[in-house]
């Protein structure tokens, strides 16, 4: 693309962009248009192959001058993924495989017809769907953070460009004042999405308060939540919208260069993010003297390398600096005194993917999404034991239930629903009780969770929520970067006291000291992480104290998930001497005569891996 | 351990490659860790003498961030994810028969230098739970039952 060095030619870039675009989308010039899913989840799934085989097709049938096959970002439903969607028909195909591909080409873009197995059949009224609008999952939804995701191919400058990309930026740059930036972030009442819910205006005001000759942004994509791919998600799908977010907060407050950073774990979003900064540097729109307006911004990335911690800010900032990813103690905060002692402000990819938005439409029009605290949308990772698994975005205020019943299509197997934990390690798990809880960043917090990034993960009947408690502070233990004591040691004796319970060697002392050990390392950790760690512990035993007291007196674990406390048996009645668990035993410990004695389990030796009784095809075998 | 020298030299060259960059030290141990599997002691004190970080800072480091190794992986390195979605969807069983069948820990190195089981925090493939990659390679819903069938992908493959 030739040099963008005026407000005035990006206007007419805009334009040309924009017309190409929608000439794409609605098939005017009689060309046709393929997308498919090119995010990680899909990519999983053989999406890039059957990218490669329908280029071939099509160019094997000689039609590839009247349809593009492009790759798009994640289309969110992932667990119907991968998608295929045809312009201008805009018909969604889902569950594609590389051997259906063929079929797509003859049946329906040379011959016209839908191919009717491909679409996605609404699992309540089992009539098949094939336009995206039309699927429930999405009908609730409301993409500002997600603007662009499964539109534009996330490599080419142009998509962004005619999908309102850089309009907010010539707006601020051309027609307002840093302070009138700030003003508008404020008033549009932007919390940040990385999950302390801090207004983002006020920070921005904080840095924009002190002087100095070097000020830096900073974005943080380090996503470590297990069970969360908002951010990731959107820097596949759509990073010119972050980028353009981060140098907006920079003529705010004064900065003229940023950092992402970026889990290395997220190559297809790093290569896009550079491939993004390195076309936008070659268009003008990152450099010097930026449309000839005197603002100048430089963007680089570096990669974590893999430590939890470094999502909290001041741990973020040492580990730029190529330092062991510990907290510093806060105040000076970061944005007075951040990377390299110069005032930074730490903002979350989700969060400067709405600032564009908010400065397009307005503030005023911005804050009409949500709840009186929280303005405007939340993208969730749902995953876990739900039907619809994938990233949704909703309005503040959503219902839990609408979240996890009209978005999420329920729990599978017509199990029962138990819990959502929301905000990951640092978060708390929700009941029944409180699936009517419009969610916002208070409320959650008000009935024991948090809103964390973004993460939710629901549980059924088959989930011990004392293991799940121990699973979280086994990751805890792990990513504790050891610097104050209430969070290396107190984690780990937590971590202790949960593995006696679950081993079947717990007393209700174990208890009391888990809470006692819980209130300690809140009230003394130097960080986030160490002071939100025993909240699992803390919601799990507010809400399932019955499964704790299962484990402790009974010495049984409801949900046969703890292996210690379960026994696996085989009923000789039953059994049918095939000796097939036996045969699949990992360990040898089943023994019997094929066709003459019935099968017997050596408990002593048994490692109540379960394969035995998934093996077993009359029933025979059953646990305890 | 004994580092060849061409090693040596390309190691100085990458740290040559970044010294205008602020605090490059990350960045120089991610592109060695990148390209040769680990970033040993030795190692480590020449990037010392190259960048002037004190080789026990640069220790600190590497011992502080998963990503890095103080010692070389297999040839095929599997991750199974126990992110919590996949957790929830039992991949610790996926994980322990792994394990059990392969006789490591998660870290370990099989003794004929073939695979490394490493337990991973959610690659994000949540719709895929439980989910195991193998060299980058994914494979969707994985249960204990499924392990020997992709073990014997890779020792095929070997065996050629």
């Amino acid at each position: 693309m030739e040099k963008i060095t005026s407000p005035e030619l990006l206007d007419q870039k805009i334009s040309e962009c924009t017309e190409k675009l929608s000439a794409k989308i609605t098939g005017k010039g009689g060309k046709r248009a393929i997308l498919v899913c090119g995010g990680t989840g899909c990519l999983a799934n053989n999406s890039k192959e059957i990218i490669e085989k329908l280029e071939a097709l099509i160019k094997e049938k000689g039609l590839s001058d009247r349809i593009s096959v492009n790759h798009v970002g994640c289309f969110g439903f992932c667990s119907q993924g991968p998608f295929v969607k045809i312009y201008p028909e805009d018909t969604l195909y889902r569950a594609v495989k590389v051997t259906d591909v063929e079929r797509i080409v003859e049946e329906d873009l040379i011959n016209g017809k839908i191919v009717e197995d491909l679409l996605y059949v609404d699992p309540q009224t089992h009539e098949k769907v094939a336009r995206m609008d039309d699927i429930n999952f999405y009908k609730k939804q409301k993409r500002i953070a997600l603007h662009g995701c499964s539109v534009i191919n996330p490599d080419l400058l142009e998509e962004s460009l005619g999908y309102d990309g850089f309009k907010a930026l010539k707006k601020v740059l051309t027609e307002m004042t840093p302070q009138e930036v700030i003003d508008e972030i404020i008033a549009s009442g932007l919390r940040g999405r990385g999950g302390g819910g801090f207004p983002t205006g006020r920070k921005w005001q904080f840095a924009a308060n002190v002087k100095s000759d070097k000020k830096y942004v900073v974005c943080n994509g380090d996503e470590g939540d297990p069970g969360a791919f908002m951010d990731r998600s959107i820097l596949e799908a759509n990073p010119f919208e972050v980028i353009e977010g981060m140098m907006i907060a920079g003529y705010a407050y004064g900065a003229n260069e940023g950092y992402f950073y970026v889990r290395a774990e997220y190559p297809i979003a790093v290569q896009r993010l550079l491939h993004a900064i390195d076309a936008m540097e070659k268009a003008g729109l990152l450099g010097d003297n930026i449309l000839g307006t005197g603002f100048s911004f430089r963007c680089h990335l570096r990669l974590g390398a893999g430590a939890f911690v470094c999502g909290e800010e001041t741990a973020l900032l040492n580990s730029i600096e190529g330092k062991r990813g510990m907290p510093r103690p806060r105040p000076p905060f970061p944005a007075v005194k951040g990377l390299w002692g110069k005032p930074t402000c730490v903002n979350n990819v989700e969060t400067l993917a709405q600032v564009g938005y908010i400065i397009r439409v307005g503030a005023a029009e911005y804050a009409k999404v949500g709840t009186a605290g929280s303005k405007g949308t939340k993208v969730f990772a749902l995953g876990g034991k739900i039907n619809n698994v994938g990233l949704v975005e909703v309005p503040m205020g959503t219902t839990l239930r609408s979240l996890i019943y009209d978005i999420g299509g329920g729990i599978p197997g017509n199990k029962k629903f138990k819990a959502i934990q929301t905000g990951g390690p640092s978060g708390g798990c929700l009941t029944e009780k409180d699936l009517d809880t419009e969610i916002d960043f208070d409320t959650l917090v008000a009935r024991g969770s948090m809103m964390g990034s973004g993460g939710a993960i629901v549980m059924d009947e088959d989930n011990c929520m004392v293991d799940v408690a121990r699973f979280y502070m086994d990751f805890i233990c792990d990513e504790s970067c050891g610097k104050c004591s209430p969070c290396r040691i107190g984690t780990k004796r937590i971590y202790e006291l949960l593995t006696e319970i679950v081993e079947g060697r717990g007393t209700m002392e174990t208890l009391d000291e888990l809470k006692e050990l819980a209130k300690i390392t809140k009230n003394n950790s130097l960080c986030a992480l160490g002071q939100t760690a025993a909240n699992p512990i803390s919601s799990t035993m507010a809400n399932f104290y019955d499964e704790y007291l299962a484990h402790i007196q009974d010495k049984k674990c409801p949900a046969h998930v703890c292996k210690s406390l379960s026994k696996y048996y085989i009923d000789p009645e039953k059994c049918k001497k095939c000796s097939a668990c036996s045969r699949a035993c990992p360990v040898s410990c089943i023994k019997g005569v094929p066709g003459k004695e019935p099968y017997v389990i050596d408990q002593s030796k048994c490692i109540k891996c379960g394969t035995c009784m998934a093996t077993c095809k009359f029933g025979a075998i059953s646990h305890e | 351990m004994k580092i060849r020298l061409e090693v040596i030299k390309d190691v100085r060259e990458i740290c040559q490659k970044h010294k205008d960059e602020p605090s490059p030290l990350i960045v120089i141990l991610e592109e060695v860790q990148e390209k040769y599997g680990y970033v040993p002691v030795e190692l480590q004190e020449v990037i010392s003498e190259e960048t002037g970080v004190p080789a026990a800072e640069i220790y600190g480091v590497v011992t502080f961030y998963s990503f890095f190794s103080l010692t070389p992986k297999g040839k095929y390195v599997i991750h199974v994810c126990l992110g919590t979605a996949c957790y929830v969807k039992n991949a610790q069983a996926v994980l322990d028969k792994m394990c059990a069948v392969l006789k490591i820990q998660p870290g370990q190195t099989t003794e004929d230098g073939l695979f490394t089981i490493e337990a991973v925090r959610c690659m994000g493939a949540c719709a895929l739970a439980t989910a195991v990659s193998v060299n980058g390679k994914v494979f969707p819903r994985v249960e204990s039952k499924d392990v020997e069938k992709i073990l014997d992908e890779f020792r095929n493959q070997e065996a050629k």
